[in-house]
């Protein structure tokens, strides 16, 4: 048992901070204000090894491990939750899936340009009438001779107006909700493929959440991920990664919003005193320090139990699930309390507080709901006891 | 980072998880219900290593290290709550020698602790009027030739009627800012002048004693005095560090035993024609728990971790104190909640965990202390 970052672990650490301070801190605010990609920062990720850090480098990835992976998340997160999200959707959702799942030469031609920055991944997996109930994708994959003919929307797509390719996911089986559906990687410049709606949003302004059509697309059925019909096990098995890098970009917010409420509270002089001397705000930023603290190691956990299963073939379902939602519920109540440290500040838009606040709620709900981990993690617990038939 | 245990840190949980079913389990229910102090299971404890875990072998201690001590007193508070108190108290105890007593003194008294001669260890710091603000304490020591002479009285000391060693804390000079004007001793049992008060009549932890200390002119010889004058107060939040991992670690025991019988409830109670752990109501609650214990148990293997590996541990030992005595507590409530009416009932532990778990929010530093040492942590850097 060791409770420190391996050399290697503090490096990407090391690295990832000094990039989120000299070159996302800078531009945060604003592409938030303008809702704008920033492309020019995101081919730096992948400059930097960013975009694919547990690929292997064999398909054009850093090769790390996912506690790694969790920590360079954290660190852009803390500089910019766009950005955060922007590669760990890329790194999670899209690599993951094609590393596990595709040939090799699907992997050849949809992970290594894509683990290596040069192109851009996204996951469709939710429909306007299936968010949580993901089973409920209506979506269809017809078989025509050695291709498919896909149809359907997908909607909420993080990086979906940039991406190149997209994991996505349709119904080959009408009768068999779980059963019936199948992954598939698609290009982006397939004919019929259009991006149809991006989504004006409370926070993360700075990736684009877009609306996906699928018109007659064909793609070769060597383009399936996995196999027919284990669509479902597929989704699920890389939101069991993607958990983890949504989790760390919740307490990268967190370790922002904390330090700013700290400082603020340390410069902010009332009553004669900064208001850092009343026990009302030491309490605040101690339960702020203590849950950030205990989200990183659950996260860190996810990310060895990750790395287990991978190894061994099995899943790290109920540890990312702990980890999702303890973080991003401690990301909510973090940036809650850091606006009020900061008072009438809090709320206006000089500062950056407000902004973390918007881009934490967002935790809560994607990649699974508060709602969802709570089934996992209870499901898990259940089975667990001698008393589970 | 690593989140394995070694096979040693497993054998040894292991094996204190079987002592702790088939040896407390039984009978924690009954000590509960007569507040009995099982002299007994002190004894056996020490037999299986357990009351000198971070200790050297040359002082009797089994040397295991504070991971698998800290394991250790989570299964043994899983079974009994109040065995794991009196336990983690006295390997405190016995560190705090260990650390800081004269050589001599320290193995004479740290070996009584170890080999379950002494029975128990416990540590005198707390007064009448002065808990929090422990610096503010009034029993005195003062220098006769080679003697040192105390006069005052310590209020809600765990073990004290078993204790065979004391660790007492005084004040020894005035004059000086009151957190440095304290020194530490230690004292035996059946020291003339040492008396007890009532035993204190508690909500849970029934099979811990909880008393009064009187101390009546008791003179120690001089070697008695751990450390200089002066040094006492360092002395005691350097044992707290310790004794805050081994409160975490009973507050988390308890938190899972609770855990454990609410989910076994839900997958045997009815309603509606369901199991309860059919209802979202109910798996939700079961997930909280779950989740929160997860992190505290995290929080308290790195500050385990951390005291092992002799890095700095204030701030982790007081945020996995906090952490998980919360959690506990709010476990322990919503198991209880689980239970329905049932959880009303000393028919069913639950109500046991609930009310023992109450005072892990409290001693060994108040979750407002903790607070406070874990503001002061990062304010400061």
């Amino acid at each position: 048992m060791k409770f420190e970052l391996t050399e290697e672990q503090q490096m990407i650490k090391d690295m990832t901070r000094r990039f989120a301070d000299e070159r996302l801190k800078p531009i945060a605010e604003e592409i938030d204000r303008e809702h704008r990609f920033p492309k020019e920062i995101v081919d730096e990720l992948g400059e930097l090894g960013l975009m694919g850090v547990a690929v292997p480098a064999k398909w054009g990835g850093s090769g790390m491990d996912h506690i790694s992976y969790a920590i360079a998340i954290e660190e852009l997160s803390r500089g910019c939750a766009s950005t955060g999200v922007i590669a760990s959707v890329n790194n999670s959702l899209y690599c993951d899936p094609v590393e596990h799942f595709g040939t090799n030469e699907v992997r050849e031609i949809f992970l290594t340009p894509y683990a290596s920055g040069k192109k851009l991944g996204c996951f469709g997996l939710t429909e306007p009438s299936a968010g949580t109930d993901a089973g409920g994708t209506r979506g269809t994959a017809l078989k025509d001779g050695d291709h498919y003919i896909l149809n359907g929307t997908k909607n909420f797509i993080t990086n979906g107006r940039e991406a190149n390719a997209t994991v996505c996911f349709f119904r080959t089986d009408k009768n068999d909700k779980h059963a019936g559906i199948t992954a598939f990687v698609i290009p982006t410049d397939a004919p019929g493929f259009s991006v149809s709606k991006v989504e004006n949003k409370l926070g993360i302004c700075g990736s684009s959440t877009a609306e996906l059509v699928f018109e007659d697309v064909r793609i070769p059925a060597s383009y399936m991920l996995g196999e027919e019909g284990k669509g479902f096990k597929v989704a699920m098995h890389t939101l069991d990664c993607g958990r983890i890098g949504i989790a760390a970009q919740a307490v990268g917010i967190a370790q922002a919003a904390m330090e700013a409420a700290r400082d603020y509270a340390l410069e902010r002089v009332q009553f004669g005193k900064s208001i850092a001397k009343f026990q009302a705000i030491q309490w605040m930023l101690a339960d702020m320090a203590t849950r950030i603290e205990a989200s990183r190691l659950l996260i860190y956990s996810a990310g060895a139990a990750k790395d287990k299963a991978d190894a061994t073939g099995g899943r790290s379902s109920k540890e990312s699930a702990m980890a999702k939602l303890f973080a991003s519920e401690t990301a909510m109540w973090v940036t809650t309390k850091a606006i009020q440290v900061f008072g009438g500040y809090g709320y206006i838009k000089d500062y950056p507080v407000e902004r973390h606040f918007r881009d934490a709620k967002i935790t809560e709900i994607y990649e699974g709901t508060s709602e969802v981990q709570r089934m996992v993690i209870a499901n898990a617990m259940l089975q667990e006891s001698p008393l589970f038939k | 980072m690593n989140f394995e245990l070694t096979e040693e840190d497993i054998m040894i949980r292991d094996m204190v998880r079987g002592y702790a079913k088939s040896e407390l389990a039984p009978k924690a229910r009954w000590r509960d219900e007569t507040s009995t102090f099982p002299e007994m299971e002190y004894r056996k404890m020490a037999e299986l290593g357990l009351l000198g875990m971070n200790i050297p072998e040359s002082y009797g201690g089994s040397a295991v290290g504070v991971v698998p001590y800290s394991l250790a007193v989570t299964e043994i508070a899983k079974a009994d709550a109040s065995v794991a108190v009196g336990m983690s108290v006295t390997n405190m105890v016995a560190e705090t020698i260990y650390k800081f007593a004269r050589p001599a003194i320290g193995k004479k008294y740290v070996s009584a602790i170890a080999s379950g001669n002494a029975i128990a260890g416990a540590f005198a710091l707390t007064e009448p009027s002065s808990g929090s603000d422990a610096a503010a304490m009034r029993t005195t020591a003062v220098n006769d030739g080679n003697e040192w002479v105390l006069n005052g009285s310590k209020q809600y000391i765990t073990s004290a009627d078993h204790a065979g060693v004391f660790i007492v804390m005084a004040k020894t000079d005035k004059s000086v800012k009151a957190s440095l004007g304290i020194s530490a001793f230690v004292v035996e049992q059946g020291t003339p002048g040492l008396s007890f008060g009532k035993k204190e009549n508690k909500m849970g932890l029934r099979g811990s004693s909880t008393l009064e200390v009187l101390l009546d002119d008791v003179r120690v010889p001089a070697s008695h005095l751990m450390g200089e004058p002066g040094q006492g107060f360092s002395i005691a939040m350097t044992a707290l560090d310790g004794g805050r991992i081994g409160v975490a670690s009973q507050a988390l025991g308890i938190g899972l035993a609770a855990m454990e019988v609410a989910r076994d409830y839900s997958l045997d109670r009815r309603q509606f024609d369901k199991y309860l752990a059919d209802f979202q109501a109910i798996k939700f609650k079961l997930a909280d728990m779950a989740t929160e214990l997860e992190a505290g148990r995290q929080l308290v293997l790195k500050a385990a971790w951390l005291k092992d590996n002799n890095k700095p541990v204030t701030q982790a030992a007081s945020m996995a104190k906090l952490f998980i005595s919360e959690a506990a507590n709010r476990a322990c409530a919503e198991a209880f909640q689980i239970h329905g009416g049932y959880g009303y009932v000393k028919e069913y532990d639950v109500e046991r965990y609930y009310r023992d778990v109450r005072i892990t929010t409290v001693y060994e530093g108040t979750s407002e202390i903790q607070r406070m040492v874990i503001a002061k942590s990062i304010l400061d850097s």
